[in-house]
C-alpha cells in the first residue's frame, strides 16, 4: 500500500517549495469551493459559463486560463534568473532547475501564448467576419475545455509525482526510462496530447468559420488582417498539430508500453524524435506570431489613422510565411551531424524567412509614415514591437547560417534571441490585442495611465533582462546549466538579467493592477468606439450582445465600420429577424475532465482507471450522436429589447 | 433551420454544408496524421534489429482478403449512399449494414495477423521495424474500430428517425470517412505489404 502511493510523491518529497504547493492548491480549491457554496453562485457558473458555447465567453475564459498561465510560467523564470543571478549559488538543485526550464518552456508556449491567441482570436475573428457565431459552437466548448484539463493535468505534475526535467523539446534519449525516472515525462506527453487536440479542434472550427461564414460581400481579399492572420495560422495548425499528435503517441508508448520508435535499444532513432517535434515545433513558432502580426497590423493602421499601406503584400508575405515555417525545421539541429548539403539547404530556407518579414515591417513604418499617430497603449506595445522584434529578427538570420550556429548552437545567444522574437512578437501582441479590444468585450476601456507604466516596465525591463544574455552567450555561457564559476565572467551578465526579470515581473502586476483598478472605476460606456477603429467588430455595441449582430452586416470594402463612419454607407440592411442560436451544453467539460482523469492513469499506468475513462469517453461521444438538439430563437422582440437597451433604433421602430 | 430542397438532403442546411467542409478539414489533418506514421515507418523499415523483417513475416492471403473486403465496403457504402438520395431507406440500411460486416471482417482478419506476427516473434516491443509497422496498422485498424461502432448508432437512427436532412448528413460524413479508411489501406496495402514482400 505505502509503496503503491509512494510513486506519487516527488523523490524529494520534503523540498519546501513543492510542500507549500501543494498547501497553496488545497487552499485555493477549497476556498473556492466554499466561496462559491456560500455566495451560491454553483448554478450561475454551470449555466453562464460551465456549459457556455457562446464564442466570446469561451474566448474570455481562454485569456483568464493563459493569464494564469502566465504568472505560472513566469514564477518559473523568476526562479531560474534568481538562481543563475550569481555563481555557484544555490538556491535551486540541478533536477529541480532542468524541471524548471522544462515547464517554463511548455508553459509559456503552448498553455499561454496559444491559448492566450486562440482567445483573441475566440472573441474577435467571428464578429470582426460578421458572423452570429463560430461554424461549430459546442467543439468550440470542447477545445477549450480540453486545453485547460490538459493545462491542469500538466501542472500537476509539480504536485504529483514530479515534473518533466528534459527540456521542453524532450529530446530522447533524455526524455527515456532510461534517463529521466520520474513519471515527468509521460505528463508532459499525455497533458500535451490532451490540449493539443483541442487545438487541432480548434483549427477546424476556425478554417470552416473564416470560409464559410464571412458576411456578404466580404470577399477573401477583403477580410481584415486579423481575420487573414487567423485564417494562414489555423492552416498551419491543421497540418503541423497531427505530427504533434502522433510524436506524442510515439513516446508514450515508448515510455509505457517498451515499443522501440525513439530509444536507441533494438533499432530506435533518437533523431525522429528530433525531426518529428520539429516538424510541428517550428510551424509552431508561427502559430503564435502570425495572429500578433495581424493584430499589430490592426493597431498601427488604427491608431496612425491610415488604412493599412500594402494590404496585398501583407496577405502574401503571411502565406509565403506559413509555407516556409514547414521546409525549415532541421535549423534547431545543424550541430547533430547532417551533411554540408542537408544544412545548406535548410539555412538558405530559414533565411528566406526573413524576406516576408522584412516586407511586413517596411509595411507598419510606411503605414505610420504620414500618419497621424495617437499614443495609446496598444499603440505603443505596436511601436516598441517593431525595433526589438527587429533585433530578434536580425539575430535569427545570423543562428541561420549553419557554420556560424556551430558557435552559437546551445548557448544563451540562441534563449536571448528568441525571447527577442517570442516576447515582442508575442507577448506584447496579446497585451495590445487584450488593451485593444478589452472595451469591446467589457464596454469599459482599461486605465491608459497604468498600462502606460505597465508598458514602460515591461519594454525597459525585457531588455536589461534579455540583451546581456545575446553577450554572454558569445561569450560562452551554455544555456540550461543550473550555474557556473565565478571565473567563467557570467555573473555580471546574468545578475543585470536577474534585475530585469524582476523589473518585468513588476510590470506584469501593474497589468493586474490595471485590471483591477479599471473594474472598480473606469466609466462604462455602452456604445463604445473608443478608439475610432475600422474593422466590423466595433460596429455592433459593446458588450456585444449574445447574437452578435442584430442585422447581419453588408460590406463591400476592407475597413468596412471606416466606410459606414466617413462615406456614411449603409452596412445593416434589411429588417430584424428571429436569430437562431445554440444550446449551452455540458458535454463539453464533463467529457473533457474523463480525459483529465484518462490522462492521470496513463501517466501512472492505473490500467483499469485508463479503461473505465476511456469507454467514459466513447460513451459521451455515442450520447452525442444520438442526442437532438435544435437550439433555440431569439424572438425579434427580444432582439429588439436589447438593441434599445444599448441606444439602438431601427426604422421600423 | 430552412432546409433547401433544391439540394441532397445531406446538403439541405446551412449547418450540414458546414458539417461537411469542416469534415473535409479533418480529413486533411488525418492525411498529415497518417503520413507522419508512413514517414516513421519508412525511417525504421530496415531498424529490424534482432527481430524478423517484413519480408519474414508478411504472407500474401491474409492481406489479400482484407484488401477485397475493404475495398468492397468503400463500394457497398457508395450505394448505401445512393439509396439514401433516391429515399430507399430500408436499401440503404442493407448497403450500411454490409458494410459494417465488411468491416468486421476486415478486423477479424486483422486481429488473426497480428496474433500470427506476436506468435512468430513480432511484437510490439521486438525492434523499431515492428513497433513502427504494428503502431501504422493499429492506427488504422482503431479507425476501421471506431468507424464500426460510429456506422452502427448512424444505422440505428437512420431506422428509427428516417432519412432527414440531419441523419443523411451523419450518413454522407460517415461515408467520407469509410472512402478516408479505404484510400489509406491502399497505400498500407503498396508500400507496406506489397513493397516488403518484395
Amino acid at each position: 500500500m505505502k509503496e503503491y502511493f509512494s510513486r506519487f510523491a516527488l523523490e524529494n518529497g520534503d523540498d519546501p517549495m513543492i510542500i507549500g504547493s501543494q498547501i497553496a492548491i488545497a487552499v485555493v480549491s477549497i476556498a473556492i469551493i466554499v466561496g462559491l457554496t456560500y455566495f451560491k453562485k454553483w448554478g450561475y457558473l454551470w449555466r453562464n459559463w460551465l456549459t457556455t458555447v457562446d464564442h466570446k465567453k469561451i474566448g474570455i475564459m481562454y485569456i483568464l486560463a493563459a493569464l494564469l498561465m502566465l504568472f505560472r510560467g513566469g514564477a518559473d523564470a523568476i526562479l531560474m534568473r534568481a538562481q543563475t543571478a550569481v555563481p555557484n549559488n544555490g538556491l535551486l538543485d540541478a533536477q529541480h532547475y532542468n524541471e524548471i526550464f522544462t515547464t517554463h518552456g511548455v508553459v509559456m508556449i503552448l498553455f499561454m501564448a496559444m491559448p492566450f491567441i486562440i482567445g483573441l482570436m475566440n472573441v474577435v475573428t467571428p464578429l470582426q467576419i460578421g458572423a452570429r457565431d463560430v461554424a461549430f459552437p459546442r467543439l468550440n466548448a470542447i477545445s477549450f475545455w480540453l486545453f485547460f484539463f490538459g493545462a491542469m493535468l500538466f501542472n500537476l505534475s509539480f504536485v504529483i509525482g514530479g515534473s518533466p526535467d528534459a527540456g521542453w523539446t524532450a529530446y530522447f534519449p533524455l526524455a527515456s526510462n532510461d534517463f529521466s525516472h520520474t513519471v515527468g515525462i509521460n505528463y508532459y506527453a499525455i497533458a500535451i496530447q490532451i490540449a493539443g487536440i483541442g487545438t487541432l479542434m480548434t483549427g477546424i472550427n476556425f478554417i470552416t468559420t473564416i470560409m464559410k461564414m464571412r458576411a456578404p460581400g466580404m470577399t477573401l481579399m477583403k477580410m481584415p488582417m486579423f481575420t487573414w492572420s487567423i485564417l494562414i495560422t489555423n492552416l498551419i495548425i491543421v497540418f503541423a498539430f497531427p505530427v504533434l499528435t502522433v510524436a506524442l503517441a510515439l513516446m508514450t508508448m515508448d515510455r509505457l508500453f517498451g515499443t522501440n520508435f525513439f530509444s536507441i535499444a533494438n533499432g530506435g532513432m533518437d533523431m525522429l524524435w528530433a525531426n518529428l517535434f520539429w516538424v510541428w515545433g517550428h510551424p509552431e513558432v508561427y502559430i503564435v506570431i502570425l495572429p500578433a502580426f495581424g493584430i499589430y497590423s490592426e493597431i498601427i493602421s488604427t491608431f496612425a489613422q491610415r488604412n493599412l499601406y500594402g494590404y496585398k503584400s501583407m496577405v502574401f508575405s503571411m502565406v509565403a510565411i506559413s509555407a516556409l515555417s514547414f521546409l525549415v525545421w532541421t535549423h534547431h539541429f545543424y550541430t547533430m551531424g547532417h551533411g554540408v548539403m542537408v544544412n545548406g539547404i535548410f539555412s538558405v530556407t530559414t533565411m528566406a524567412i526573413a524576406v516576408p518579414t522584412g516586407v511586413k515591417i517596411f509595411n507598419w513604418l510606411l503605414t505610420l509614415y504620414k500618419g497621424s499617430i495617437k499614443f495609446t497603449v496598444p499603440m505603443l506595445w505596436a511601436m516598441a514591437f517593431i525595433p526589438i522584434f527587429t533585433i530578434g529578427g536580425v539575430t535569427g538570420v545570423m543562428l541561420a547560417m549553419a557554420s556560424a550556429d556551430y558557435q552559437y548552437h546551445n548557448t544563451m545567444f540562441l534563449v536571448a534571441h528568441f525571447h527577442y522574437v517570442l516576447i515582442p512578437g508575442t507577448v506584447f501582441g496579446v497585451l495590445a490585442g487584450f488593451t485593444f479590444w478589452w472595451p469591446k468585450i467589457f464596454g469599459f476601456s482599461l486605465n491608459e495611465r497604468i498600462g502606460k507604466w505597465a508598458f514602460w516596465f515591461i519594454a525597459i525591463s525585457f531588455n536589461v533582462a534579455f540583451f546581456p544574455l545575446f553577450l554572454s552567450g558569445l561569450n560562452g555561457q551554455a544555456r540550461r546549466m543550473y550555474t557556473y564559476s565565478e571565473a567563467s565572467g557570467f555573473g555580471i551578465y546574468n545578475l543585470i538579467s536577474f534585475i530585469g526579470a524582476i523589473g518585468l515581473a513588476i510590470g506584469f502586476l501593474l497589468i493586474v493592477y490595471q485590471i483591477y483598478w479599471s473594474t472598480r472605476y473606469a466609466p462604462r460606456h455602452v456604445d463604445g468606439d473608443p478608439w475610432n477603429a475600422r474593422s466590423l467588430e466595433w460596429a455592433t455595441h459593446s458588450p456585444v450582445p449574445e447574437y452578435n449582430f442584430a442585422i447581419t452586416p453588408t460590406v463591400d470594402s476592407i475597413e468596412a465600420f471606416w466606410d459606414k463612419k466617413e462615406h456614411g454607407k449603409e452596412i445593416f440592411k434589411g429588417k430584424i429577424e428571429e436569430i437562431h442560436m445554440p444550446n449551452n451544453s455540458g458535454l463539453p467539460i464533463i467529457m473533457s475532465a474523463i480525459f483529465f482523469v484518462f490522462g492521470f492513469a496513463l501517466v501512472f499506468s492505473m490500467w483499469i482507471v485508463a479503461i473505465v475513462s476511456l469507454i467514459g469517453i466513447f460513451v459521451c461521444m455515442a450520447y452525442r450522436s444520438f442526442e437532438i438538439d435544435h437550439g433555440h430563437h431569439i424572438p425579434v422582440e427580444k432582439i429588439k429589447e436589447t438593441e434599445r437597451k444599448s441606444g439602438v433604433t431601427f426604422n421600423e421602430d | 433551420m430552412k432546409i433547401d430542397h433544391s439540394v441532397p438532403k445531406e446538403y439541405a442546411t446551412e449547418e450540414n454544408r458546414l458539417k461537411i467542409f469542416g469534415f473535409w478539414i479533418f480529413i486533411g489533418a488525418e492525411v498529415a496524421l497518417f503520413g507522419t506514421l508512413f514517414a516513421t515507418f519508412f525511417t525504421l523499415v530496415d531498424h529490424t534489429a534482432t527481430g524478423p523483417t517484413g519480408h519474414e513475416i508478411f504472407e500474401l492471403p491474409p492481406v489479400l482478403i482484407e484488401t477485397f473486403v475493404l475495398l468492397t465496403s468503400s463500394f457497398t457504402i457508395g450505394l448505401a449512399v445512393n439509396a439514401m438520395r433516391l429515399g430507399a431507406k430500408k436499401a440503404m440500411l442493407v448497403f450500411m449494414g454490409i458494410t459494417l460486416l465488411l468491416g468486421l471482417g476486415f478486423l477479424s482478419v486483422e486481429i488473426y495477423e497480428f496474433t500470427t506476427y506476436v506468435h512468430e516473434g513480432a511484437s510490439l516491443q521486438t525492434s523499431a521495424f515492428t513497433s513502427a509497422l504494428l503502431t501504422l496498422l493499429g492506427t488504422h485498424g482503431a479507425h476501421v474500430t471506431l468507424g464500426f461502432f460510429w456506422g452502427l448508432f448512424i444505422m440505428i437512427q437512420v431506422a428509427r428517425r428516417g432519412i432527414t436532412p440531419e441523419t443523411a448528413n451523419k450518413s454522407f460524413i460517415f461515408s467520407l470517412y469509410w472512402h478516408f479508411l479505404d484510400v489509406i489501406w491502399i497505400f498500407i496495402f503498396s508500400f507496406v505489404y506489397l513493397k516488403g514482400m518484395m
